[in-house]
């Protein structure tokens, strides 16, 4: 059926058609309209999940994981100073091997006080063990955490799935929504390792150094088999629904000179800017990655690139750029933009791929020295 | 692309009136996005919405800064924010006004939505409702379909009055 919605109503639509047995969940903005949404669907008896309404984040992750530790599908959904507060328990949802789904609405830190888009806050949880995924559109957002659920709960995987939209631009944005009968598409949750009350086991014991580590290994093993899983997801999902999804979202990358890498919503407004370029005859084109974990290889080799953080990390630099220049042993051209909301046009990122200096890193807005 | 910026103060249904044309803009057909400005909203404050209507899927999220067409629900807001800032040459004006207004170099639409709101009772907590008959005058003004404008507001809104004052003001509005 074609809607139209918000990024977060997508989210809530997502949630309502994968049936979660448990959502446990405290409000923030810009988030709250996804749970307020699931919230009504429950009260309304048109999704028989148990709503837990918590007090606050970290209980809401706790919650989650003791659900998901009985092999019962779980979601939640933060933004955040919210996802700060988890910080311990998504640790622990990862480690123990829970896959639980969460949407996160990328908001900045504070202080100052902030409500609007910034990924620091999902990236700082990039070590956790999450999967994490990037969305540049409602339709996007609502296919992706369809999605999410299969790869999360998927055997080779049981990593715990972070899909995230950014604040207000992406969580209130109102846009057509095709929205589908997802059938059979997420397999029911058969989670191995359950808890049985008729076969007793011990969770989370002491774990002494001779162990340990073989546990952190198979979190890594299967964060690399989840690059298959999400692949045969997203090629399963197409087959279905006819949308198509992969690591990274390429526009008019193939014989460009020059590319623009960003998540989320940058990663559209940067194609109006791609078109723009291409008018005036500069090859350019925008790759916008969607997967940050797994973090794929991205197809560069021979272009400028000039990346675009939304995030930052002190002392160090913009993580996107600086994960790239790693991944691909290339260096780049980093630009430090949209933080905490700040308005970043399709004319603003042709004026940086324009302006590209590589090895470079400028903060958008911010004259050095002054 | 069309670009639509609507002005409200807080509380006068600008979101709702961005969000209904846009529906009725996909049910014509086309592709659409509505998004407010989220700030520190507080009731009566001024506030503004944007509209994306084109022929593709809309790939913009920054503001709009060169409108087509600005709306504005609440005239007591000429004179307190530049309503027509970044208005295109020959762009439109359309303004909820009890009297016909003008405005130099811009083709200028008025009309009553606050006394059709009073005539059709259509009253919430004291306010009179804007967001729905404004469909009509936009659908009057060539933006949109007017049985896509009936459509986008059923789907939204149950009571029959909001399609009776988006009639009256297909009607009324002075171009």
């Amino acid at each position: 059926m074609l809607m139209v919605a918000t990024g977060n109503r997508a989210v809530a639509e997502a949630v309502r058609e994968a049936k979660p047995v448990v959502i446990a969940a405290y409000p923030i903005t810009p988030q709250t309209g996804i749970v307020e949404q699931i919230a009504e669907y429950v009260s309304h008896g048109v999704l028989l999940s148990r709503y837990i309404p918590v007090e606050s984040e970290h209980s809401a992750m706790a919650a989650c994981i003791g659900a998901s530790a009985t092999g019962a599908r779980t979601f939640t959904a933060t933004s955040s100073q919210g996802l700060l507060y988890m910080h311990e328990m998504t640790n622990w949802a990862a480690g123990a091997r829970l896959p639980v789904v969460m949407a996160n609405v990328n908001r900045a830190l504070g202080p100052g006080w902030n409500i609007w888009a910034e990924h620091t806050d999902a990236i700082q949880e990039r070590d956790t063990g999450w999967l994490q995924v990037y969305t540049g559109t409602v339709q996007e957002a609502y296919d992706t955490t369809l999605m999410a659920f299969c790869i999360a709960e998927h055997n080779d995987v049981l990593l715990p799935v972070m899909v995230n939209l950014d604040g207000f631009l992406l969580s209130h944005d109102m846009q057509p929504l095709e929205t589908v009968d997802c059938g059979d598409f997420i397999p029911p949750l058969h989670l191995p390792h359950a808890i049985d009350p008729q076969n007793p086991i011990a969770y989370g014991p002491l774990t002494g150094p001779d162990q340990y580590y073989k546990f952190r290994w198979d979190i890594e093993r299967s964060m690399r088999d989840s690059v298959n899983v999400i692949g045969q997801t997203q090629a399963e999902f197409a087959r279905r629904f006819g949308r198509k999804y992969g690591f990274t979202d390429d526009y008019r990358c193939d014989d460009a000179d020059a590319v623009v890498v960003s998540l989320g919503t940058l990663g559209k407004e940067a194609e109006v800017a791609i078109d723009a370029l291409r008018s005036e005859g500069i090859k350019a084109g925008s790759m916008r990655v969607r997967w940050l974990r797994p973090f794929p290889k991205l197809d560069l080799a021979g272009r400028e690139v000039v990346v675009i953080d939304r995030d930052y990390s002190f002392g160090f630099g913009g993580v996107l750029a600086h994960e790239i220049k790693a991944k691909n042993h290339i260096d780049v051209c980093s630009v430090i933009a949209g933080l905490g909301g700040q308005e970043v046009t399709y004319d603003d990122i042709a004026g940086f791929i324009k302006n590209r200096r590589i090895g470079e890193e400028s903060w958008f807005g911010v004259t050095p020295g002054v | 692309m069309f670009e639509v910026r609507i002005h409200s103060r807080g509380g006068e249904g600008g979101v709702t009136a961005a969000r209904l044309l846009a529906i009725a803009a996909i049910r014509d057909g086309k592709y659409a996005s509505a998004c407010p400005f989220y700030g520190a909203e507080r009731r009566g404050a001024p506030v503004v919405s944007f509209v994306r209507i084109d022929d593709r899927p809309v790939r913009v999220y920054s503001q709009i800064r060169t409108p087509d067409l600005v709306v504005v629900l609440d005239a007591s807001l000429v004179g307190v924010v530049d309503v027509l800032s970044g208005l295109k040459a020959g762009g439109t004006i359309l303004i909820n006004s009890a009297h016909t207004r003008e405005f130099a170099g811009y083709r200028t639409c008025s009309v009553d939505l606050t006394g059709i709101a009073l005539r059709e009772n259509l009253i919430m907590a004291g306010s009179p409702i804007l967001d729905t008959s404004v469909l009509g005058a936009l659908a009057r003004i060539g933006i949109i379909s007017q049985n896509s404008a009936k459509k986008a507001i059923t789907e939204v809104f149950t009571d029959e009055r909001n399609v009776r004052a988006a009639d009256a003001a297909y009607r009324e509005v002075v171009i």
